[in-house]
């Protein structure tokens, strides 16, 4: 699961208000090279939640994001290529996503966060 | 047609066995580009070579996922079956994957996509497959989460098989109700075989841009195309085709008649057989009294 799915993602369950950012727990991480693009990544970057995927990069061990971002640095060659590694390139293979709210577990197996809810939390 | 929603609830009749049938068939995957072609067709998405952020709600093993690939979008797929992920897993498709249930609602944040499709999928959410399961309460949670989700002006473009014209209402009614415009189109109304519904669903109120597109084959042309037939018959055993006549044998009351028989002599002569001579008695009805 790549970064840019953490940062469209939250949780569904019934009665929590505001399930956005899914903490993540890491267990293993692996790193798969993309094709950059600039026109999606400055299409995306207005739709980015950036507190989100600065510190989901930053628990996933890449540290190379700034802390606030604004459509100025787009410019820089340099900022593209760490949003572009850090949106895409990034792959949460084994661990699990956190609600914020009510601390469920949302594992995630082979790259594949299990979302599925039980009857009771629809 | 097979009804598969019929036999038993998505995750459990995709199991490994079927996921991989259903993945390893030429005809299927062949069907599934098709529509998932049709539907990004349908989606209208501008043509500017500008990546989009798709969803594809029902992805499977990601059959329609590559399409979206190929046309360079980037996509997340969600899918209820597991064994139909690990296929996609192994497929190493690009999109990123999730196991989730559409009926529980997308777990996704407001106004993020720049569009949807779904291929063979909603048509599932019409059953209830456990207890718990409310078709109806399903369908609102789908629709109104995917509404959510979208930007605004953005397309969902579904396919369905909706099982009778009840179940297309119904379907319909709940993607209106959430705040959709927009309605069905129907390629190929004529042919029992190509036909193919597609909800095409726009965010927000009703315009200009938000019309409807035409199906294929209105006019009843394409369906008696030579190969939109040949591809008919790929698709399904034709009922006919078995109780055909096994050979059509021109007989008439007097049964088969001299030619006949005399092309037949030929016939066994040219095969080196012994065969008596043609005379004026060659094919003569026997006296009744003999």
């Amino acid at each position: 699961m790549r970064l840019l799915t953490h940062n469209m993602l939250s949780s569904n369950i019934k009665g929590v208000a505001n399930g956005f950012p899914l903490k993540i727990e890491v267990v293993t991480v692996v790193e798969k090279e993309v094709e950059f693009n600039i026109e999606f990544l400055k299409k995306m970057f207005s739709k980015v939640e950036w507190k989100a995927l600065a510190e989901a990069s930053r628990t996933m061990g890449y540290t190379e994001l700034p802390e606030n971002a604004d459509a100025s640095m787009l410019d820089s060659d340099d900022f593209l290529h760490k949003f572009h590694h850090a949106l895409l390139e990034l792959h949460l293979e084994e661990g699990a996503l956190v609600c914020p709210e009510t601390g469920r577990k949302f594992p995630v197996n082979k790259g594949v966060p299990n979302m599925l809810l039980h009857e009771d939390e629809v | 047609m097979s009804r598969p929603e019929l036999l038993a609830p998505p995750e459990i009749f995709y199991n490994d066995d079927e996921a991989r049938k259903y993945t390893s068939s030429s005809r299927i995957i062949d069907i599934q580009t098709q529509l998932s072609e049709r539907a990004l067709e349908l989606l209208a998405l501008p043509d500017d070579g500008v990546p989009r952020l798709l969803l594809d709600i029902g992805c499977g093993s990601g059959l329609s996922g590559e399409t979206l690939t190929e046309h360079g979008h980037q996509w997340l797929g969600l899918d209820i079956s597991e064994s139909m992920l690990d296929i996609a897993l192994e497929r190493e498709v690009e999109g990123d994957l999730m196991l989730a249930d559409m009926g529980q609602g997308l777990g996704l944040r407001p106004g993020i996509l720049d569009g949807a499709i779904s291929i063979s999928a909603v048509q599932w959410l019409c059953n209830a497959d456990k207890s718990c399961h409310e078709p109806r309460i399903r369908l609102k949670a789908f629709f109104s989460s995917l509404y959510r989700c979208l930007g605004r002006g953005a397309r969902a473009v579904l396919q369905v098989y909706p099982e009778n014209i009840a179940q297309r209402e119904l379907i319909l009614g709940f993607a209106m109700r959430a705040g959709f415009s927009g309605g069905i189109v129907v390629d190929y109304p004529h042919s029992s075989k190509r036909r193919k519904e597609y909800l095409v669903l726009t965010c927000g109120p009703p315009s200009l841009s938000t019309t409807t597109p035409e199906g294929k084959g209105e006019d009843g042309e394409s369906c008696s195309d030579e190969d939109s037939s040949e591809d008919e018959e790929n698709q399904t055993v034709c009922i006919s085709d078995r109780c055909r006549p096994r050979k059509k044998q021109k007989v008439n009351k007097r049964g088969k008649g001299r030619d006949w028989v005399l092309k037949k002599k030929e016939q066994m002569r040219r095969k080196g057989n012994a065969v008596p001579p043609d005379s004026k008695y060659t094919a003569r009805k026997r006296k009744d009294r003999f």
